[in-house]
């Protein structure tokens, strides 16, 4: 399997996202610069985090606008997979992919720390290597990270699945206390309506590595290897 | 041009006996853009004039260091073709007066500093002095500090992997704001800022450049008044998106062969980079102020020249190289444009609309740059505090917990979650121990197996006790922190944040200080490879402690034999290390319980320190050990606390303080003592008492409580005394 990750300036999540995605993948990802407008075939494609144009309009919004995120928009309505991360989450609901917006976090500060994340559903190409109400532990490191929608959406979301991972204690627990930024009904990660594109603010990529922030994001990699190879293969 | 008074050239702050050299030097009057340049030039700030005499005390050199004092940064050898870039820099005047912005652009100067030499910065790091906090400007000024310098290194995708703060009333007009950038760079490829060859093209790039932060280099070299708030114009503006941007087109570019030397603006801006690149290289330089790309309209050459716009480098490049040099920063959306030339005239000759603003030989005006040998008095020595003066508490427990709560021992958590210290993926000891720990990235993102450590450290209730003892103690324990993860320490950036030099007692300090690096520095094998100096910490006459903030940086051969200060759970037995004297003059717990702050600080024994050390690194090396935790502020108990609290695990104490009075055995600050759990008590404290070193088994961890004679203090009532003071605190605004 490819993957490729789109460069914004002010993209500084990619190597991170890079370095997952290499131990996982067993290959390096390709890196695109947002002025392309064509991808390589991949098989997921990856906006990472950052501060992609400073975030200085609104966070993702100038991105969205950036020549390679149409081709991604195109990808992505013929079904090939993305993954967004924190600013990468931000740029998906921007350009549409992704219902929803996140806003400044209800504490009005930066926040960088471990939380814990509840897995709704491990049938996606994303959770494979997830059990259904599996906990991970992975951190955030966001200011706008506060998910908001309105209650029709909320409700749609909710009842279509799309809810892909809750903030929430460690025994698995949804609680305010767990919630770190306010987003509503503790979502921290949503899919879109075809379950081929993830967006969530935590970031796996920076747990994957025991010493290094330990191994709560490695089944998100692993899973999403084993799922996309046996796409291909299915494909095939 | 009109003629230069003496109110002109007071208001430049300059001294008459400085501009009769400068008459003496151009052999007429400056016109007021030379008098400028050279106000800025032989500031404090950037002349060093005051402090010149002592800092040339101070060991620079080793077999680790490739570049000491007098670069951008100071580099040092990690082996494998690689090399550590590192500096601590202050912001304190211009963080006073506009917090967020202040503490911002010293996080974004700072980064310049590394990044010009080719290196990627890696990690960030800060010392924080605060007011007390009862004064009533102190949670605002706390409040936009962390919030500017999480802004900037957010942003730029550096992580801030630690740092300290503390609180005094002596900061109340004046807080410190200093911080410290960590790069690594491929020992090959470094820049330095020597510009040479007479016809090569000089290059500006980054942002534009505005009227911001004109003469903030002679602001930071002034003490501050009332009328401090009417400086603010004088701060400037970050912009740590450009800043980014910056790094990635300069170290894109630093990959090919275009650069002959390469130098960031910062204080003083255009004048002080052209400057210094042509006084290192012995070349002169022509500057045209038409083409240096301009956010304001109608900007004078006296403006282009001192200002101090941000994210802004000069270089020098080899002939011929600037449409590969201008393609790469087209790519980054960043302003590029040929300024200028070097010449063999050895002058500074500014163009500017057809006609010469302003022409000033070089070497002079470097050579004849100020150097003052300002009168001195030491500071008085003060007695030593008997344990037996001072108060036993009814129950060291509750005392433990008191300490825990207090503003300067209380957990800084509400600071770093405000810091990114996850991003690039390679934090293995995250803030909160003795020493932030990275695994080595390259400087193109491969991995190695590489760690570094980094630290700052500085006690200033010590230093004003004692400026030579407290200086060392900075020192030491900066080097205990690095040796607490497992690190080897390498080498120390200094950043001195004294009074108004030109009282004796001020100097006396900072002579003092300078001794006592100095002293340490030899005997641990840990030169100086880089600093700052900030003077004139004054408000009304009232300087602040002495504070010799203390950087270092140490290696590990590899990243994953760093320890941390977390009890790793039940069943492991703690030794003390060291020898415990029970030292309560100047302790925390002389402060904050008995409410006195006297006496003579803690003795350091270099010999000790350095074999103390050096057995525990060992140590761990050989996985004795388990988690370590130097002891300073609080002493014993409050280093117990700490680890417990990181690893969620009690302990018992056993009753072995012997002679020593039990409050001085707990809470005594002596130097030199690392607090250790291992599996096996015994070889441990063999192996310490065959290498002559002090060591005895003080407890066993378990629980989820402290356990001391009989009496206990539950974990979680401890965190939410330790975790509660700071967000109490700020939210009680």
């Amino acid at each position: 399997m490819t993957a490729a990750i789109i460069v914004f300036p002010g993209s500084n999540r990619e190597r991170d996202m890079r370095l997952a995605l290499e131990a996982s993948f067993g290959r390096a990802p390709v890196m695109v610069w947002h002025r392309e407008t064509a991808l390589p075939d991949v098989d997921l494609i990856v906006v990472p985090g950052g501060f992609s144009y400073g975030d200085y309009l609104r966070s993702g919004a100038m991105a969205a606008h950036s020549p390679i995120m149409r081709e991604v928009k195109a990808r992505a309505e013929a079904g090939v997979h993305v993954l967004g991360v924190c600013n990468g989450f931000q740029v998906l609901c921007e350009t549409g992919l992704l219902p929803g917006a996140l806003m400044r976090n209800a504490s009005l500060k930066f926040i960088c720390r471990d939380v814990h994340l509840r897995v709704e559903r491990a049938d996606t190409a994303f959770t494979g290597g997830y059990q259904k109400g599996d906990v991970m532990r992975v951190p955030v490191a966001h200011h706008d990270g506060n998910y908001f929608a309105d209650t029709a959406t909320l409700d749609r979301l909710e009842g279509e699945g799309q809810v892909a991972v809750r903030y929430c204690a460690p025994d698995g627990a949804i609680t305010d206390a767990a919630n770190p930024n306010g987003s509503q009904r503790s979502i921290a990660g949503v899919y879109n309506d075809r379950f081929n594109v993830l967006g969530m603010m935590p970031h796996p990529e920076d747990a994957t590595h025991a010493l290094l922030g330990g191994l709560g994001g490695k089944p998100l990699f692993d899973g999403m290897a084993g799922a996309l190879k046996e796409l291909k293969g299915a494909a095939a | 041009m009109d003629g230069i008074s003496p109110d002109i050239v007071a208001e430049h702050g300059l001294t008459s006996e400085e501009y009769d050299k400068i008459l003496e030097i151009l052999g007429r009057a400056p016109n007021l853009t030379e008098l400028g340049v050279f106000s800025v030039m032989w500031s404090e700030h950037c002349s060093y004039k005051s402090s010149k005499k002592w800092l040339k005390t101070l060991p620079t050199t080793g077999p680790q260091v490739i570049c000491g004092p007098g670069e951008n940064a100071g580099i040092v050898d990690i082996g494998d073709g690689l090399a550590v870039v590192f500096k601590m820099e202050s912001h304190n005047h211009p963080s006073f007066i506009e917090p967020y912005q202040g503490a911002a652009t010293g996080v974004g100067g700072i980064l310049r500093d590394v990044f010009t030499m080719g290196a990627r910065p890696v990690a960030n790091m800060n010392a924080l002095r605060f007011g007390s906090p009862d004064h009533p400007k102190t949670r605002h000024l706390v409040s936009g500090v962390v919030a500017g310098i999480g802004g900037y290194g957010n942003c730029v995708g550096v992580p801030t992997v630690g740092g300290e703060c503390n609180f005094h009333s002596s900061y109340d007009g004046n807080i410190l704001v200093n911080a410290m950038t960590v790069g690594i760079a491929e020992k090959d490829r470094i820049f330095y800022s020597a510009a040479t060859g007479a016809g090569n093209p000089v290059v500006y790039v980054g942002s534009k450049t505005g009227r911001d932060g004109i003469h903030g280099a002679t602001m930071a070299s002034a003490e501050f008044n009332e009328d401090s708030e009417e400086k603010r114009p004088t701060v400037q503006v970050g912009d740590p998106f450009t800043e980014k941007l910056l790094i990635e087109a300069c170290l894109e570019l630093m990959a090919t062969d275009a650069i002959v030397a390469i130098q960031d603006m910062g204080a003083a801006g255009l004048t002080s980079s052209s400057f210094e690149m042509a006084s290192k290289g012995g070349v002169g330089v022509e500057l045209d102020l038409d083409r240096v790309p301009a956010r304001e309209e109608n900007m004078t050459a006296y403006e282009f020249l001192l200002s101090e716009s941000q994210e802004r480098m000069l270089m020098v490049l080899r002939p011929g190289a600037e449409d590969t040099a201008r393609a790469i920063f087209d790519k980054w959306e960043l302003d590029f444009a040929v300024v200028g030339h070097l010449t063999d005239t050895g002058r500074m000759v500014i163009k500017m609309n057809g006609d010469v603003a302003a022409d000033l030989p070089i070497d002079p005006l470097a050579l004849a740059s100020p150097e003052y040998d300002r009168p001195w008095t030491p500071s008085p020595k003060l007695a030593e505090v008997t344990s037996d003066s001072v108060p036993a508490p009814d129950d060291p427990l509750a005392a433990l917990e008191t300490l825990m709560g207090s503003p300067d021992l209380c957990s800084r958590r509400w600071i770093w979650e405000q810091y990114d210290h996850l991003v690039m993926g390679d934090t293995v000891q995250r803030p909160g121990g003795d020493a932030g720990v990275i695994r080595v990235q390259r400087p193109n993102g491969e991995v190695t197996n590489k760690g570094l450590a980094i630290t700052t450290d500085v006690t200033p209730r010590y230093c004003f006790a004692d400026p030579e003892e407290g200086a060392k103690q900075a020192v030491v324990e900066a080097w205990r922190n690095l040796t607490a993860v497992g690190a080897l320490p390498l080498a120390i950036t200094d950043n001195m944040n004294f009074g108004n030099p030109e009282r004796p007692q001020i100097m006396g300090q900072f002579v003092g200080a300078v001794a006592g690096i100095r002293a340490a520095c030899d005997a641990l094998n840990f030169p100086v490879v880089s600093g700052n100096v900030s003077l004139y910490n004054e408000t009304a006459g009232e300087a602040i402690l002495p504070t010799p903030a203390i950087g270092a940086v140490g290696l590990l051969e590899r990243f994953d034999g760093s320890v941390g200060i977390a009890l790793p759970g039940d069943g492991y037995a703690l030794v003390l290390v060291g020898e415990t004297r029970g030292h309560l003059g100047q302790s925390l717990y002389l402060r904050e319980i008995a409410g006195r702050e006297e006496g003579a600080p803690p003795p350091v024994d270099l010999a000790v320190e350095k074999r103390t050390g050096d057995f525990i690194r060992h140590a761990i090396a050989d996985k004795l050990i388990a988690a370590c935790h130097d002891l300073s502020d609080g002493g014993l108990l409050v280093a117990l606390a700490e680890m417990a609290l990181a690893g969620d695990t009690g302990a018992v104490l056993e009753d072995v303080n012997g002679k020593i009075a039990q409050h001085a055995w707990l809470f005594g600050e002596d130097q030199g003592r690392y607090l250790v759990a291992v599996r096996d008590a015994g070889a441990l404290v063999s192996a310490a008492q065959a290498a002559g070193i002090p060591a005895q088994k003080i407890g066993e961890t378990g629980g989820k409580e402290l356990i001391l004679q009989g009496s206990s203090l539950a974990l979680d009532a401890l965190r939410s005394a330790h975790e509660g003071w700071f967000p109490g605190y700020m939210a009680a605004g």
